[in-house]
């Protein structure tokens, strides 16, 4: 693979490019899905190639090919360089990259369980059980389904680099639906997006679906005819889940340097953050620390090295309340005058790597849930996104939860239903009193952040533990 | 290791099915792709991007038992481990009661209808052109967007002698203007590059972006609204997966119910992908040919999307909406129409005339499900929002908060006007593109302001 890389690279010097990368991808992957105890899908895919960027001026040039024979290798890179060229007709500033060491490593991500060796009989006997578990609790459609994805990367630069890494991906979900009148009711496990991490299927078996088939199912049916949350301003408590949807919803993509930057104003949005204030500008409580580190053993968002060959690090970007950091690639960095973030990746080997999140994630604090709930006399509880809705600066949100549980002197009391909350960012985050202590850390794994044209889907990873924000509006609808 | 450089489709598709043999039904599937995508932001192009590539899947059933599998590789090994890779995934899984057979031998309606070969010649420099005109229509204003020009060959055949195939192409300006934080959008989508006039696209995003300087907040509440076609095609999304999916209807998820009058009787939806204002293949993943699919006639629900496990469901016929992974996800509409169900709509300029206060919607964002069967959704304007008062459109609002059902905004007597300026728009789940005019209706539930 590596040969292939280093060829891609060559061609597009050949043709002109003033730096040039290219990947090598080798993926394989395999999913199955279960609804009331049937398995309703199997898939494995297999999908390999090069694809390789060419910087020339103010514009990456990329192409890419599925075609590993030598000629096709190279027209890919001759390609990618006629691509950038082709961008002179509506240029820019010329683009300068941060410095990053060139690098010659081999990583891979620890793996207890080859996921893709452990038997689809197995499998499937686990997406039948916990399914038909949830059905006799009484709902009415009960799922689950595991993903994996097995991943070969040979990454070769202009600038010496020559890195190969293996990344193995697993995780799993279920979730229960009750059907009522006039609406329907569903209940998750362990969230929405389910869990995912850079593991083996020892990820899956820690997750004890089984374990947790019928409560998903009860509490389900239970929420159709809970009360719904009421419309108030109140203390709220959010479990661990939702403050992963939290933290990726409004710090994470809020502090991605090609946002702020304007890269991605017409699709994903841009950012309130002006990088002026970066250093100056107070983000949330003083109990509020959130890091990017794409180091942490196991979390969906590490790896050895991004697409661009920068080694995996740990950013502050969030420091006592202080807004301190960005996510960041190379050329991005070089604009901002701070160093290259390694935050870079792209979700396959035909798409242009972009920045991405990686463990973005709220460093633990002092408190527990149980103390929160305690010391709160009048609030409300809330776990397990369901809905999510942000403004195009990442600034204005709505987010509504599966579940949620009324909090009296110190009590938690009855289930509601239909939760949700809204907020602006930097007064949501300033209104957060409590943090959870180490103990109620969960690396949560998101594995379908949508951004890019062509659209790109990513994996990042989010440490999180519960937390409690005061007089927030809740029960909007 | 047999390599074949240049692969053409029917020899690999042919290739696959001789080595399943008669080990098992099948059917496969080959997509060859050639996509161009040139994206600019700050008024420059900064992202220029292509990508070739051949897919080939299969899906097989052994005694009831499916399993799919798909590869990029394309030598001879690679396609035999395909085929072993699906069979041993089909061998040790339980019987699947929901199988609902292979397509049957059955002819297209049409074909090539959404393809034009200048298209497929189409590159970097053409692209960049488009973007050229875009940029310069803004005269001096911050642009950012894309143009992106794709080529699709497909090809599909099955053990059963269903042989079916297509070409189509796709062009597309997509952008904005800002003039500050005011932005404005404008979008062409179509089969033909030729089609694609990035001044004229540009020209109305940077008018939008102007006029949307210096906004007015406006408080929270139900207002009457215009509601421009980009944000009538960012809802029927919602309608496709969550309403008209046969798969919601039979698990009690979607608020569709055949027979019943549940939107105005000015409103007709269907589906159509045979129509050249729409693009995309003319057959859906199962090979079951697609046709003209009624959906909505003047408000009665008439009709909703099978693939070939709904339709046995249902005891009706596949409608030729399957899609990749439809086992869990259903059967989906993605070339979609809303139009007037009897007379030919009225000028956008008419709908806000008759508007005496309300709102006139540019375009909406990162909207959500908060119920699936009501169709509850929030999300927020985007790209222009417009006071309206005496039938004139007055000053910029700043952007809203909204939680609304739109299968409850066009409920009968909520529909006060169609627009005659109907478009291609995405749709807002990046589902599908789809096509739809002007709308006023008669109220639109705005929950807050985008500062608080």
């Amino acid at each position: 693979m590596m040969d292939e890389a280093v060829a891609a690279v060559e061609a597009a010097l050949g043709a002109g490019a003033a730096y040039a990368d290219a990947r090598v991808m080798l993926t394989r992957s395999e999913a199955m899905s279960a609804q009331n105890a049937e398995i309703e899908d199997m898939r494995r895919a297999e999908s390999t190639g090069v694809g390789v960027r060419a910087l020339i001026g103010s514009s990456w040039g990329f192409f890419a090919v599925a075609d590993l024979s030598p000629a096709s290798v190279r027209r890919a890179g001759e390609r990618a360089a006629e691509t950038a060229k082709a961008s002179a007709r509506v240029a820019g500033p010329a683009l300068e990259l941060a410095e990053v060491p060139s690098v010659v490593d081999h990583w891979e991500s620890a793996c207890g369980e080859e996921p893709l060796s452990v038997s689809l009989s197995e499998k499937g006997d686990l997406l039948v059980a916990v399914t038909r578990a949830s059905l006799a609790s009484g709902a009415r459609l009960a799922q689950a389904s595991y993903r994996i994805w097995d991943t070969d990367k040979a990454f070769a630069s202009s600038q010496g680099s020559r890195i190969s890494q293996r990344i193995r991906e697993c995780g799993a979900e279920m979730s229960a639906t009750a059907v009522g009148d006039s609406e329907t009711q569903r209940r998750s496990y362990p969230g929405i997006r389910g869990q995912y991490g850079t593991q083996g299927w020892e990820l899956v078996r820690s997750l004890d679906l089984p374990a947790n088939a019928a409560r998903v199912g009860e509490e389900a049916v239970a929420l159709l005819s809970a009360p719904p949350c009421p419309e108030a301003t109140t203390d709220l408590i959010l479990g661990s889940e939702q403050m992963a949807l939290q933290i990726h919803e409004s710090v994470g993509h809020a502090t991605e340097l090609d946002r702020i930057l304007g890269w991605e104003a017409a699709f994903a949005g841009t950012s309130w953050l002006d990088l002026a204030q970066m250093g100056s500008l107070r983000f949330g409580s003083e109990l509020m620390n959130i890091t990017a580190d794409a180091t942490l053993p196991g979390a969906l968002g590490s790896f050895g090295y991004d697409d661009e060959g920068t080694p995996a690090q740990r950013v502050d970007i969030v420091r006592d309340g202080m807004w301190v950091g960005v996510l960041s690639g190379r050329d991005s960095a070089a604009l901002a005058g701070i160093p290259a973030g390694g935050m870079v990746r792209a979700d396959g080997h035909d798409r242009i790597p972009m920045v991405r999140m990686t463990n973005i994630g709220l460093l633990p604090g002092p408190h527990s849930l149980e103390q929160m709930v305690t010391e709160t006399s009048d609030g409300i509880l809330m776990d397990t996104n369901r809905s999510w809705s942000i403004d195009d600066r990442r600034l204005n949100f709505q987010f509504g939860c599966e579940i949620a549980w009324e909090i009296k002197d110190g009590r938690q009391g009855r289930m509601l239903r239909n939760p949700t909350y809204t907020g602006i960012s930097p007064k949501f985050w300033g209104s957060m009193d409590m943090v959870g202590g180490p103990s109620e850390l969960t690396y949560w794994g998101t594995p379908n952040c949508g951004k890019g044209q062509p659209m790109q889907i990513g994996h990042t990873g989010h440490p999180a533990v519960p937390c409690r924000f005061r007089g927030v509006r809740v029960g909007v609808r | 290791m047999t390599s074949r450089p240049e692969p053409d489709a029917a020899a690999l598709a042919d290739h696959v099915l001789d080595v399943v043999g008669g080990r098992a039904d099948a059917t496969v599937s080959v997509q060859r792709v050639s996509d161009g995508l040139t994206r600019f932001a700050n008024s420059f192009i900064h992202q220029n991007v292509g990508d070739e590539h051949t897919l080939v899947t299969l899906e097989l059933v052994n005694n009831g038992r499916p399993a799919a599998a798909s590869t990029s590789m394309v030598d001879d090994a690679s396609l035999a481990r395909l085929v072993e890779d699906a069979l041993t995934a089909a061998s040790v899984r339980p019987v699947d009661p929901n199988w609902a057979g292979l397509c049957p031998p059955a002819p297209q309606h049409f074909n090539g209808v959404h393809y034009d070969p200048d298209t497929t010649a189409v590159g970097p420099d053409e692209r960049a052109g488009v973007v050229e005109g875009f940029v310069e229509a803004g005269a001096g204003l911050e642009s950012a967007g894309y143009c992106q020009t794709t080529t699709v060959e497909t090809l599909l055949v099955n053990s059963l002698g269903q042989r079916v195939s297509d070409r189509t192409t796709q062009a597309i300006i997509d952008g904005i203007h800002r003039d500050g934080r005011a932005d404005g959008c404008g979008s062409v989508a179509t089969s033909s590059f030729a089609d694609l006039d990035g001044y004229q696209v540009g020209s109305t995003a940077a008018s939008r972006a102007r006029a949307g300087t210096d906004p007015i907040e406006l408080a929270a509440g139900r207002y009457e609204v215009v509601l421009d076609p980009r944000c009538v095609a960012y809802m029927m999304d919602f309608f496709s997966i969550y309403g008209f999916n046969a798969r919601a209807v039979q698990e009690g998820r979607s608020f569709v119910s055949v027979g019943e009058m549940q939107m105005d009787p000015s409103v007709s939806i269907w589906d159509d992908a045979g129509d050249p204002r729409h693009f995309g293949p003319s057959y859906d993943s199962e090979g079951t040919p697609k046709a003209r699919l009624d959906l909505v006639k003047a408000g009665l629900t008439v009709g909703v999307t099978h693939d070939r496990r709904t339709a046995a469901r249902s005891g009706a016929a596949s409608t030729g909406h399957a899609v990749p992974g439809g086992a869990s996800m259903g059967a989906l509409a993605n070339n979609l129409f809303l139009g007037p169900s009897s007379t030919a709509g009225v000028s956008s300029e008419e709908l806000v005339a008759g508007v005496q206060r309300g709102l006139l919607v540019s375009d909406f964002w990162y909207t959500r499900v908060l119920d699936p069967k009501t169709l509850v959704v929030t999300g927020l304007t985007r790209n222009g929002v417009f006071l309206i008062e005496d039938g004139v459109v007055g000053p910029a609002v700043s952007n809203l908060r909204f939680t609304q059902s739109p299968v409850a905004a066009l409920a009968p007597g909520r529909v006060l006007g169609i627009g005659n300026d109907a478009s291609l728009a995405p749709g807002g789940l990046h589902f599908s593109w789809n096509h739809a005019p002007s709308l006023r209706l008669e109220h639109w539930a705005f929950t807050g302001t985008a500062s608080g």
